[in-house]
């Protein structure tokens, strides 16, 4: 596919923005004294260098065309389904169900992405996957914690296989009007929502003063969460152009977009608290493991896919 | 063959998602590392968590009966990691697993070993046995360093032949040597609980 000219001038944006950071993130640097670096200024330095291979990456998968971009969520809910159920302690009688959940589940869930087939692709996790899973332990024949065991691996599999398939998901939509054009709904989603997380993050870090959820996230803020929700809205919104959505529409559908990727990152975390870990793992310098990079996209990407499939197809 | 290990342990790390033992926390000379077992993958991970120096020295101690059960076993344990294979069944004068574990250490290798004899079902440490306290009864300058391995236990447990791709950790301790004055049982209750300290919740 030849990225036509709104994803060039779209992924141009985002380029722009990172030299931005860049930028700032070497004054900060800059007038610190030498040889002490303040942590928050070093942690947003690994964050911005973290982003610039992120995007990267993304960008390559999403100039590859469709399959680029399914084959490199369907790896994003391979390594995060890896910290996931590393962090939710299981038992040999699960071994067997864990290796079909790896490899087994998300290839065929994100082969039915690749081959478009829709209906398969919302029932396969939720019904087929769902009921494999008990069979499976249930025939290990292990009863001990047998509802928890089976429902952690079941979670893990609605959270990192089947909700982040639903990213790719966006380009089987047929959108009378925006044929051929899916991988900007894409890039917009993926963009509003990370865009989100920093903005929450920056606003959270020079006015943030009132904690939301001091027990489950202490760095989540009331100014950090209206001001990053508010701004992300308002980027979205500008971006209409490029979506099939009118300005208003952007709007909602970026609003909707924050405050489930705000909620995903609030459960995810109570999960992390409730494990004793400050991050699901430390693959990416700065941000911790892929689940901590995604946890907002695994919330919102079901509700906006389902949104759009319902009101533009 | 440097690079080939090289490669090799690589591998292994990227595939249990481990980052390398930091060279300056391990002894740079010959050295016994004694590990909690609870999968077939533990001393194959050690190994490709230390500093090259010290991993291209060092060779994994195990039971004799079950390694050379088959050809491809046998391959594995000695083709692949120079393994020294120790009896653990039918032990003689003449098959002191002592032996070969000296002869190896005082050729310039270090050993990886397992103290609780075989592997873990449920990933909770077992009684260590006399083994280790053997070793550093007759050579006590030779450092003994903890390394703890999380997860594999989870990976590869006991019984199944295909991994699940879960994240391990390994971490070390420092070096323990025997007292002059320290009996059998206390020197191995203190072995163990400097292992079991590495262990995280």
């Amino acid at each position: 596919m030849n990225p036509d000219h709104q994803t060039l001038l779209m992924i141009g944006g985002i380029v722009g923005l990172l030299l931005l950071s860049s930028a700032i993130v070497a004054v900060l640097k800059a007038r610190q004294p030498a040889g002490k670096i303040n942590p928050v200024i070093a942690n947003l330095d690994a964050r911005v260098r973290a982003w610039w291979v992120m995007v990267a990456i993304f960008s390559a998968a999403l100039f590859t065309g469709g399959l680029g971009s399914v084959i490199l969520f369907a790896l994003t809910s391979f390594f995060a389904l890896r910290e996931f159920l590393t962090l939710t302690p299981t038992k040999t009688a699960d071994h067997r169900g864990l290796f079909w959940a790896f490899f087994a589940i998300v290839p065929v869930q994100y082969a039915l992405v690749a081959s478009q087939w829709y209906g398969l692709f919302a029932v396969f996790i939720p019904v087929y996957a769902f009921l494999f899973i008990p069979i499976r332990c249930a025939l290990a024949g292990d009863a001990e914690r047998f509802l928890e065991r089976t429902a952690k691996v079941q979670w893990a599999l609605m959270v990192c296989v089947y909700f982040v398939s639903h990213v790719p998901a966006l380009l089987m939509l047929k959108i009378p009007g925006f044929e051929g054009a899916n991988a900007r709904l894409l890039l917009f989603f993926v963009l509003v929502v990370q865009i989100s997380d920093v903005l929450q993050y920056v606003w959270g870090k020079l006015f943030g003063r009132r904690k939301i959820a001091p027990v489950l996230s202490p760095s989540k803020t009331w100014e950090g969460f209206i001001g990053g929700v508010l701004s992300a809205s308002a980027i979205g919104a500008s971006l209409w152009w490029a979506t099939p959505f009118n300005p208003w529409q952007a709007a909602g559908f970026s609003l909707v977009i924050t405050l489930m990727g705000f909620f995903g990152g609030l459960v995810m975390s109570a999960i992390k608290r409730d494990r004793g870990v400050k991050d699901y793992g430390s693959i990416i310098e700065g941000h911790g493991g892929v689940m901590d990079r995604i946890d907002s996209i695994c919330f919102a990407a079901p509700v906006f896919f389902h949104l759009v499939r319902y009101y533009f197809t | 063959m440097a690079w080939v290990e090289n490669i090799a342990a690589g591998f292994i790390r990227v595939a249990c998602g481990v980052r390398p033992l930091p060279a300056d926390a391990l002894p740079a000379s010959p050295a016994v590392f004694f590990a909690n077992h609870s999968s077939h993958l533990d001393f194959a991970l050690i190994w490709a968590a230390l500093p090259p120096a010290q991993r291209h020295r060092t060779r994994p101690v195990a039971g004799r009966d079950y390694w050379e059960k088959t050809a491809a076993r046998r391959w594995i344990a000695c083709r692949c990691f120079r393994a020294v294979l120790i009896e653990r069944q039918k032990v003689t004068v003449a098959t002191n697993p002592l032996e070969p574990m000296l002869a190896a250490l005082d050729a310039g290798a270090s050993l990886i070993v397992f103290p609780e004899g075989t592997r873990s079902l449920d990933g909770h440490m077992q009684p260590f046995k006399a083994g280790l306290y053997h070793i550093a009864r007759a050579r006590p300058a030779l450092p003994l360093v903890p390394v703890w391995v999380d997860n594999l236990n989870r990976i590869l447990p006991k019984g199944e032949f295909l991994p699940v791709p879960l994240i391990a950790s390994v971490s070390a301790g420092a070096a323990l040597r025997l007292e002059a004055t320290e009996s059998k049982p206390e020197f191995l209750v203190r072995a163990q609980a400097a292992l079991g300290a590495l262990q995280r919740n």
